[in-house]
């Protein structure tokens, strides 16, 4: 039992300091690379048990009747319909072109409109943060947005203004940059330590107990 | 030796001085627990997971779609630890936690997360579809997420890991539904609009911070107390690099 538990944290481990040891002496770069190819291969057939636990979820909806199953059935005849055209799609180019067009007529469409209810849901969630968290941050972060929108769209009768556009140039280019990089150098370090954590076996996604 | 080559070597240095101190720190840490300042989001998450045990509802995890294979799969991977954390705080709880993810290999490690924290716990009820792939792109995740915010009694949502834009929508369903957010992202974007929408967002290397917060265990504690000496370094390398060039002006000024 407990060599269940160890086997996994020192095969990741092993091969965590490998593929470090690749990035770094060039002896070890050919079998970083063969790692990477590995991982990238595993990660294929994880999208196939990914896409089976989907079906599972919904075929379990369905079954037990659940609030919005029939949006499951939709999802899982989409499913299959899309997974054999793309199987026949292979061999037949008159097809390939059907599975494309599925795409570009469906999927496309329906991700462009979530993409114009996200204009709405950001604009209700900005008004509403004024309400929920009344402070100095706030006021600036909804400030600095309309400042820079007003900079960026032309406005009626007067087109480019250009006070407003050489402002939302300064504000990205200096207080807006300056504070992506300070945000950016604390993930890259999170992502450092994160990183030794899981090289230590002390975070282990794979099971076993954390440290 | 080339820039590349120093570059390479200055970098292995850092981790190598990193992985010391962390050691280091994480074996003093055993004795004496470090106090960090305070984050209001996690004193709040924490009463969030009171109630989720004590009402009997249901924790939602969102680990969005940090692929494993790409530099994005740190924050994936806290967001591991969170719900590996969260998953022990609520197996006193009717329900086990929900995760849910854009990326396929993220849900296996999310199941394979939920069931190491079952075995851990009294019940040891582990629920395969506890752990889900909800879409393979970044709205089909979204709109396939929503659903479970939604209809599956969560009253606490943890969104957590590599997200764009479309963190509002996950948001913005989670508020409609009256329920506790707190959500963190490494992308500068998803951190804009989740600091409009969220409850309780997290800024910047936060979303690392919490397996510290939330007593993950000591190597979690030395991590943030490294990132910390790392950041004053970096400060006093960009103030000397900034000192160092004043003077090279002063000089060629003089000179002239």
């Amino acid at each position: 039992m407990k060599f269940k538990g160890v086997f996994p944290t020192v095969i990741a481990i092993a091969f965590g300091f490998l593929v470090l040891a690749g990035y770094i002496f060039p002896l070890f770069g050919q079998f970083y690379l063969f790692i990477l190819n590995i991982a990238v291969i595993l990660t294929g057939f994880a999208v196939l048990v990914g896409v089976s636990n989907l079906l599972i979820v919904h075929s379990g909806k369905i079954r037990h009747k659940q609030k919005g199953a029939i949006y499951s059935v939709i999802l899982i005849i989409s499913l299959l319909v899309t997974f054999l055209l793309g199987l026949v799609a292979h061999f037949s180019t008159s097809v390939s072109g059907l599975f494309n067009e599925a795409f570009l007529s469906i999927q496309l469409p329906i991700e462009t409109s979530l993409m114009a209810v996200l204009v709405v849901t950001l604009t209700y969630a900005s008004i509403r943060l004024l309400r929920q968290r009344r402070n100095l941050l706030s006021v600036i972060f909804l400030v600095t947005a309309f400042l820079i929108m007003v900079g960026t769209a032309p406005w009626p009768f007067l087109g480019d203004v250009p006070v407003l556009s050489a402002l939302r140039v300064w504000i990205a280019q200096i207080p807006a940059s300056a504070g992506a990089r300070g945000i950016l150098l604390g993930v890259g370090l999170g992502t450092l330590t994160t990183g030794l954590r899981i090289l230590f076996g002390a975070d282990r996604p794979y099971g076993g107990k954390h440290g | 030796m080339t820039n590349a080559t120093l570059l390479e070597l200055l970098g292995f240095v850092i981790i190598l001085f990193s992985a010391a101190l962390m050691a280091g720190l994480a074996a003093l840490r055993r004795k004496s627990p470090p106090a960090f300042r305070e984050i209001p989001a996690f004193s709040r998450l924490r009463q969030a997971i009171g109630r989720v045990v004590e009402n009997g509802t249901r924790l939602h995890v969102s680990l969005g779609r940090g692929a494993l294979v790409t530099a994005q799969s740190a924050s994936a991977m806290s967001g591991l630890t969170l719900l590996r954390r969260l998953a022990e705080l609520t197996s006193a709880g009717d329900q086990p936690p929900v995760a849910t993810s854009g990326d396929a290999a993220l849900a296996i490690l999310s199941q394979d997360t939920l069931q190491t924290a079952s075995q851990a716990s009294a019940q040891g009820v582990y629920d395969p579809t506890a752990g889900r792939l909800t879409g393979l792109t970044p709205f089909s995740y979204a709109a396939g997420a929503i659903p479970v915010i939604r209809d599956e009694n969560i009253s606490t949502n943890v969104l957590m890991g590599n997200f764009g834009v479309e963190a509002a929508l996950l948001a913005e369903a989670a508020e409609r539904d009256n329920t506790f957010t707190l959500a963190a992202s490494d992308n500068l974007t998803a951190q804009a609009v989740l600091y409009a929408s969220a409850q309780e967002p997290l800024i910047g290397e936060e979303l690392y911070a919490a397996g510290a917060y939330l007593d993950a265990g000591p190597t979690h504690t030395a991590s943030l107390t490294v990132q910390d000496v790392l950041r004053w370094l970096i400060i006093i390398a960009i103030l000397a690099g900034a000192l160092l060039q004043l003077v090279q002006l002063l000089l060629s000024a003089g000179a002239q």
